[in-house]
């Protein structure tokens, strides 16, 4: 597994960790510290930084390779969607739960959506028929 | 596909169709009339990314990661029973206790176990899966 798949997939499990334990403390005691204005933070690092990030992962890992060059293609874009996607989480997250941080949640969106960019970049000329 | 994988893909199987019928219930036109069917929201949400997405990403997971060892080539087989039964029990209590919530029943003690099993869960799955991340 590529050293960028790792880096992804471990982030994805600690979001999913962090995201899963913020839902046990929702369910478990709703009414407590105000813990349900971080559900935007739950639901984003549950989402976006489990579920997309494992997928970016995973994807960077087993769709085909090229025969020459660097066989992932260029690393850089894939470096670049997992900063921009982490940064975005964590942007939307806080942003859309701590009262007026909603710019934070826009330019989470922002990041969350160059990180879409640039993992497309990168994978759509690895979506190929095996030679 | 090993044993666990088909339990776990299964019942993630068993949680989607679940979650999909009461998705139509919560359509119905008499659905607005029915408390039990207002308050379902969260369950079905629940249903759909925790009971299906991802059990079916841990079932394929702990399935087609890089092996751990020759010995051990899918990590520890009881964390990954634990992870199975803990995630079901956990979503079952919640199905069962959230609507009752919502319609003024202490549901707290189920609710509060649901959510300790789920936590569970998880953890039992990112401890099995962790050492399985990794650079070849």
């Amino acid at each position: 597994m590529p050293r960028l798949s790792v880096w992804m997939i471990r982030t994805a499990l600690l979001a999913l960790t962090a995201g899963a334990t913020l839902g046990a403390l929702m369910l478990a005691a709703p009414g407590t510290a105000g813990v349900a204005r971080w559900r935007p933070l739950h639901a984003e690092l549950l989402l976006v930084g489990w579920t997309v990030q494992l997928a970016f992962g995973v994807a960077y890992w087993i769709l085909p390779r090229f025969r020459s060059g660097p066989e992932r293609g260029p690393e850089s874009f894939g470096w670049a969607a997992f900063v921009l996607v982490n940064v975005g989480v964590l942007l939307v997250g806080v942003g859309r739960s701590a009262a007026g941080a909603e710019m934070w949640a826009l330019a989470g969106r922002a990041a969350e959506g160059l990180a879409a960019a640039a993992f497309v970049a990168q994978a759509w000329p690895r979506v190929k028929p095996f030679r | 596909m090993p044993t666990l994988t088909r339990w776990l893909v299964k019942a993630a199987l068993v949680w989607l169709v679940t979650a999909l019928l009461l998705g139509v219930a919560m359509q119905l036109p008499a659905a607005a009339q029915v408390p039990l069917l207002r308050a379902a929201w969260p369950t079905y949400l629940h249903l759909v990314t925790v009971g299906w997405l991802t059990q079916l990403i841990v079932g394929v997971a702990l399935w087609l990661f890089p092996k751990h060892s020759a010995a051990r080539p899918r990590g520890s087989e009881r964390l990954g029973w634990v992870t199975f039964a803990f995630l079901n029990l956990g979503l079952l209590l919640r199905v069962l206790g959230e609507p009752g919530r919502a319609l003024g029943y202490d549901t707290r003690l189920p609710l509060a176990v649901s959510a300790i099993a789920q936590l569970v869960a998880v953890g039992a799955f990112v401890l099995n899966v962790w050492p399985r991340v990794r650079e070849r």
